[in-house]
């Protein structure tokens, strides 16, 4: 027979879907993995920024000035957390990441001048003793929570959620709780430890502003209180953490990242960050309080365009994690052989709860580990962060701010709909913001 | 030395006892008037005896280091949370999450303890001479949780490995929470614990629940118990 139809494969039930099926129906459990959504959603991408022309007077790239710096913490705190860049380290924990790991984030983000956070699993003097700016995260489980600790840090991050996994816990297998991870987390070594999804002393906003009050008393009212949030609800979300008296809000959209949580978790739940942007910024503005408390923006930030394009919709500064652990070797081809090993490859390694990562990062196997060197590490992270700011400021020139912060969602327009919707700028060529009806 | 809420703010009284200064020697505080104020005595660090004259709101002695406060009254959500060291001792009730994810010291409390007494707790020793409200010990990791009285539902819910001694009724277990021998050790640990609370019950009208660790690993068979 000439002509016969080629094989087709089920848009429904594609191979990875199929996959999945299988993989389910032999362990009897869900996928665990780490990292953000991997599903293609609306992002910085589909935003474009208009540049200067004719009607905008562009600066003199290299020449002229663009600061870049940002001040945390302005409205409460006696020593507000000063950033020479608006790019942070989001949090991420000492069980989760190796020690040497923890350290070179200290040591690129204190070269670049910013600040990196713990998470949940306490503080470690590796990351203490490089880190200029820490910032402390009170997590539901507590694990590793301590005054002293507390009073060594340069801010608080109170975590009620993030992107990948709004409404969930930790989680962290029994492969990595070794001696030292449960000694910190006071946890028996090799159990499966999930941590718990809520605070274990507060229950909502009313609670939370006397929760905040207590860490101040604690910290002498000297350090900012950041809320994190995942983008969930972000208007009103914003406006409860404003509230409930928050220095900084702290939004983390679904391609944030996680150490491990459930697939179907990451994939199915939560806003993407671009989605989240301006319904915060429009909380804020509501309780006159954009700017006063600044809005920290998370969740797939990669280069010094999506700064720019967070800065220009409201936020006034971006955190990264993914993005900073592949800058310290996360996911390096270099180690392709031994991805295949583990049945993965270089770019798509996301099994961090067992670790066994090649590149010692998501580790807590000496000899993995050592791979890591966390002063060469530290100094790839400086880079790039360096560059990302400069990238930022080179767009910046061009729509002729001088500053980062004066970027504008006037300077951008949307490739799709969608982004135009959510980011509400005109759809390129357009006058047209979808949703927002003309005066 | 008085601490007077009604004249000083609750910075000012924090302040004062969370700088004892060593030369002058004082080492007895009382604080009164506190009319539920929250946060009293939070974040001390010294060996200091402090006594509050009345009711409190949340999180009074919240990681308390050191310090050894007495609260002649009742108090609110969170007494002692995340209490490393010292003593906190509570005369009357205490609401919700008392002693909640705290790691060291011993809180005592002479009458009822709400919901979630002991939550995620780490290490501290918690007595209480009434009764506790359900979910107490809820994923409690480490030290031990004396009750007198009788316990609400789902007592030690996702329990790690604290030790918890019920005298009264259980109206219920948590998940992967059993009852367990009463060893010689358990005995001796018990006196020890309610004579801490000056209580002379004697340990063997107690009975010990503590981890099946059945959950410590996932396992599909165990699927209704998650």
């Amino acid at each position: 027979m000439k002509n016969k139809t080629l094989p087709r494969q089920s848009w429904t039930f594609d191979e990875y879907t199929n996959s999945e099926i299988r993989r389910a129906a032999e362990t009897g459990i869900y996928d665990i993995r780490g990292g953000g959504s991997k599903r293609k959603l609306p992002h910085f991408d589909d935003l474009l920024f208009l540049g200067a022309s004719m009607s905008r007077y562009p600066l003199e790239g290299y020449r002229e000035k663009c600061t870049t710096n940002v001040t945390l913490g302005t409205k409460y705190a006696k020593k507000p957390l000063e950033l020479n860049i608006p790019i942070t380290i989001a949090g991420m924990s000492f069980g989760a990441l190796s020690g040497p790991a923890k350290e070179a984030l200290g040591r690129g983000a204190s070269a670049a001048g910013t600040s990196t956070t713990t998470g949940d699993g306490g503080m470690t003097p590796e990351e203490r003793g490089q880190s200029k700016n820490l910032v402390y995260q009170l997590l539901p489980s507590r694990y590793g929570m301590n005054p002293k600790d507390l009073r060594k840090a340069d801010a608080i991050e109170v975590v009620i959620g993030q992107g990948a996994k709004p409404g969930g816990g930790g989680m962290l297998l029994g492969q990595k709780i070794d001696d030292r991870v449960a000694e910190m987390r006071t946890l028996p070594k090799g159990i499966d430890q999930r941590s718990a999804c809520r605070h274990p002393d507060w229950t909502g906003p009313d609670d939370l502003k006397i929760k905040i009050l207590e860490l101040r008393e604690i910290t002498k009212w000297k350090v900012p209180i950041f809320i994190k949030i995942a983008g969930a609800r972000p208007y009103y979300d914003t406006a409860l953490a404003v509230k409930a008296g928050a220095d900084v809000v702290v939004l983390d959209g679904m391609q944030g990242g996680t150490a491990a949580t459930q697939e179907v978790f990451i994939e199915n739940v939560g806003q993407p960050t671009l989605a989240c942007i301006r319904p915060a910024v429009d909380a804020l503005q509501d309780l006159n309080s954009h700017r006063e408390v600044q809005l920290i923006i998370s969740g797939g930030i990669r280069n010094g365009a999506d700064v720019a394009k967070a800065l220009a919709l409201g936020a006034d500064a971006v955190s990264i994690g993914s993005a900073a652990m592949i800058a310290i070797g996360d996911n390096d081809p270099k180690w392709e052989k031994e991805y295949e090993k583990l049945g993965t490859k270089a770019g798509a390694y996301d099994d961090w709860h067992e670790g066994n990562d090649p590149a010692g990062i998501s580790t807590q196997k000496p000899e993995l580990m050592k791979r890591l060197d966390p002063k060469k590490a530290g100094r790839k992270l400086s880079n790039y962060l360096k560059v990302m700011s400069l990238e930022a400021q080179t767009i910046a020139r061009a729509c002729g701010k001088n500053s980062l912060h004066n970027l504008e969602p006037e300077d951008l327009c949307a490739l799709t709909v969608e982004a135009a919707a959510m980011a509400r700028v005109p759809l390129a060529g357009t006058n047209w913001i979808p949703g927002i009806k003309k005066k | 030395m008085i601490l007077d809420l009604k004249k000083l703010k609750l910075r000012s009284v924090n302040e004062k006892l969370q700088n004892i200064d060593r030369k002058k020697n004082k080492r007895d505080f009382t604080i009164s008037n506190p009319e539920g104020n929250h946060a009293i005595c939070a974040g001390l660090t010294e060996n200091i005896d402090v006594t509050i004259k009345g009711h409190v709101g949340y999180y009074c002695a919240g990681m308390n280091q050191n310090a050894n406060i007495i609260v002649d009254g009742n108090v609110g959500t969170g007494v002692a949370e995340n209490m490393m060291s010292g003593k906190v001792h509570v005369k009357g009730n205490a609401s919700q999450s008392a002693g909640a994810t705290a790691h060291g010291g011993t809180l005592i409390i002479d009458g009822d303890a709400s919901s979630r007494c002991g939550i995620s707790m780490k290490g501290i020793d918690i007595i209480v001479k009434g009764s506790v409200g359900h979910m107490s010990a809820f994923m409690a990791q480490s030290g031990n949780l004396v009750v007198c009285g009788d316990a609400g539902e789902a007592l030690g819910d996702s329990l790690y490995e604290t030790d918890i001694y019920v005298k009264g009724k259980v109206k219920s277990l948590g998940a992967d929470c059993e009852e367990k021998k009463m060893s010689k050790k358990h005995k001796i640990k018990l006196k020890e614990l309610l004579k801490k609370a000056g209580s002379n019950i004697k340990p063997e009208q107690f009975k010990r629940y503590g981890s099946a660790r059945k959950l410590y690993n996932f396992n599909i068979d165990n699927v209704s118990n998650y």
